[in-house]
């Protein structure tokens, strides 16, 4: 029974011839596959895309993409793909591809096999529907695919560059035996605070120190929070064993803290760094003096 | 009063009592290990105490009220008392749920209570913590 009308099938019909198309469908992109895959890489470099890479690069990649994208329709498993679209992005992000250009490099090529779906099929309109029906939904999901997972690697990679700038930022310096300093630059946002805290307390343990100096010099503000975590990491490192020394802070910071009413009976605080590091030789015993130069003439 | 093999080993070096804290010890326990070192105290005519609580993943209210009761104890009994080893993130847990233990002296580690005693003696103080 034939019906001319495609309006009037039901969706499961329109799955079902999909299905019996399919087949024939990726034999097609099979068969013009070095035809297909050429005219998608003029289009690439017509678009000025992926340009970071070699012409060699460009054609390992795009024969790999392009199987991939034929495999995905034939199976309609997106498991490889997505497998295959991490990779990829492993490899071409640090080469300073962008989103756009992945994107697009997948949209052109789901043009490019469309193109040579209606040459093949413009005979037959009701048959080029029915095959647009099986190919439209794959192709989309391949493209959806690519790009999720693209975004996510990049995601990843920000991630961790950014636990990797957290570390950075709050050095734990050993200045002398059982002496710590810790210099803290720039804002100290909560998130921060608990960085610092987590990092002195395994310094401590690590070098054994008895005396820390939290030189605040470099943080332009200090909120509540962020003083009431202070006085936090003061109390833990003296539970360790170690007494904190707080030098550094602004005039701004001091009157916010004594308005915000912060109880800090419990920190020895000491104008600048020179005094800190002065006080925390006499509690560890150090005695530092000049060596007196005589001069002959 | 006592029941049962110690949980907590305490040792004698000189007039110094060394208790190791091995396992976690839940409320019972924690009250007999509190009752045996108050009496070793006497026994042994202890000047210094060293808790050595290293092994701990987790020191509650109850425990650190009871080193708490320890050390004021101990002080009525002529002994300093200094609680050594605690773990960075169990000092972190401890103060944010405002257990600072003010009033104790604490010390990074065994070798380090041993030199605070040492320095007490000696009529220094020679650690900067302590309350």
């Amino acid at each position: 029974m034939s019906d001319p009308n495609p309006d009037q099938r039901t969706a499961d019909e329109v799955s079902v011839e999909a299905q019996q198309l399919l087949p024939q469908l990726v034999a097609h992109l099979r068969e013009h596959r070095a035809t297909l895959r050429d005219a998608w890489v003029g289009r690439i470099r017509d678009a000025h895309l992926l340009e970071a890479m070699t012409p060699q690069e460009m054609a390992a990649e795009t024969t790999s993409v392009y199987d991939n994208y034929v495999e995905v329709l034939e199976t309609g498993s997106v498991e490889a793909l997505q497998h295959y679209a991490r990779d990829l992005s492993e490899r071409i992000i640090p080469r300073g591809v962008e989103t756009h250009e992945v994107v697009g490099i997948v949209l052109l090529l789901r043009d490019v096999l469309a193109r040579s779906l209606f040459e093949k099929y413009q005979g037959d309109v009701a048959l080029l529907n029915h095959v647009l029906d099986a190919y439209e939904p794959a192709a989309n999901r391949i493209a959806n695919t690519v790009a999720v997972s693209f975004v996510d690697e990049r995601e990843r990679v920000i991630r961790q560059q950014q636990d990797a700038i957290r570390e950075l930022s709050t050095p734990v310096l050993p200045v002398r035996e059982r002496l710590l300093i810790l210099p803290i630059i720039g804002v100290l946002d909560s998130e921060r605070a608990k960085q610092l805290t987590v990092q002195l307390l395994g310094g401590i343990r690590t070098h054994r120190a008895k005396v820390v100096v939290i030189d605040i010099t470099g943080a332009p503000d200090v909120d509540q929070t962020v003083a009431n975590h202070l006085v936090q990491t003061v109390d833990a490192s003296r539970l360790m064993g170690a007494s904190v020394i707080i030098t550094g802070l602004s005039p701004t910071i001091a009157q916010t803290l004594v308005t915000i009413g912060v109880d800090l009976s419990k920190m020895n605080t000491i104008g600048d760094l020179q005094g800190g590091l002065e006080e925390a030789e006499r509690l560890l015993g150090y005695h530092v003096s000049r060596k007196e130069v005589t001069d002959g003439s | 009063m006592s029941s049962g093999p110690a949980l907590v080993s305490i040792l004698r070096q000189g007039d110094i009592l060394v208790a190791s804290v091995h396992t976690a010890l839940d409320d019972a326990e924690m009250v007999r290990f509190q009752e045996d070192l108050v009496e070793q105290i006497g026994q042994y005519r202890a000047r210094g105490v060293i808790i050595d609580v290293a092994a701990l993943d987790v020191i509650d209210s109850f425990a650190a009220n009871t080193l708490r009761s320890i050390a004021d104890i101990a002080r009525l009994r002529g002994a300093h008392t200094v609680i050594v080893g605690i773990q960075p993130d169990v000092a972190f847990a401890m103060v944010s749920l405002g257990m600072g233990l003010a009033g104790v002296t604490t010390a990074l580690d065994l070798e380090e209570g041993l030199a605070h005693l040492a320095g007490i003696r000696a009529g220094t103080r020679s650690g900067p913590s302590g309350g």
